[in-house]
């Protein structure tokens, strides 16, 4: 019962997989780009899930075609074409919305801790999270 | 049609696994760039073409460019210790 609804919610399942392994691998990783491409894997597992509650099968995505009325559209409901509602027509397009501007404010993360990556580099020639606390330490016991 | 959204699917976890496996930092950053590509095919199929193309734009082109630059920045700064030594 409770594995058929994890394989009929895939896109979901998979999500919650994948923001795990992002999780491990921006905790367990010493090095700070393998930190960062983890931080990454969770952004999008997330901007998945968000999207895939939008989505409702075998819908449409919410694009009008030219020469149609937007209010209405005939679909056969027990062989006789009917004027239906065009809510009834298209997915739920605010979760889409949404995850595009999460695409965008990521990228712009990423450009950051990049950014603070290179200056860490600069000062401590490595990219060994623990060799620049160990370095960053040998030089508070200097002082 | 549903069988090719669980193909991609398990793809993006086998990209997740082997990239917190690797080593190198080269590979994983390729696998990254084929893990974004696979997603924004995953967009199309949940109806959601402009994430489609923002995804490939931006989480394939831009993030991978400036991970690359990364890379080569931090190769130009060893060579230039390399030389002062």
């Amino acid at each position: 019962m409770f594995v058929k609804e994890l394989v009929i919610n895939f896109y979901e399942t998979a999500a919650i997989i994948v923001f795990g392994i992002g999780f491990v691998t921006l905790l367990l990783n010493r090095n700070i780009i393998k930190k960062i491409i983890g931080f990454n894997f969770m952004d999008t597992a997330i901007y998945l899930f968000l999207a895939s509650k939008g989505y409702i099968a075998g819908r449409i995505a919410p694009i009008l075609a030219e020469g149609t009325d937007p209010t209405v559209y005939q679909k056969a409901v027990n062989g006789v074409l009917t004027n239906v509602p065009t809510v009834e027509k298209y997915i739920n397009p605010i979760p889409a919305g949404l995850v595009l501007t999460g695409i965008v404010v990521s990228v712009s993360f990423t450009a950051f801790f990049l950014a603070l990556a290179v200056r860490l580099y600069r000062e401590y020639h490595t990219l060994d999270l623990h060799e620049i606390i160990s370095i960053m330490n040998k030089e508070e016991n200097k002082e | 049609m549903i069988y090719i959204q669980y193909i991609l699917v398990i793809f993006l976890v086998i990209c997740a696994i082997s990239v917190c496996v690797t080593k190198n930092l080269l590979v994983s950053l390729i696998i990254f760039t084929a893990y974004s590509l696979v997603m924004s095919v995953i967009w199309l199929f949940i109806e959601s073409p402009d994430l489609a193309i923002t995804e490939a734009a931006v989480g394939a082109g831009i993030t991978s460019i400036l991970f690359f630059i990364t890379l080569v920045k931090v190769d130009k700064m060893d060579e230039g210790e390399a030389k002062d030594d």
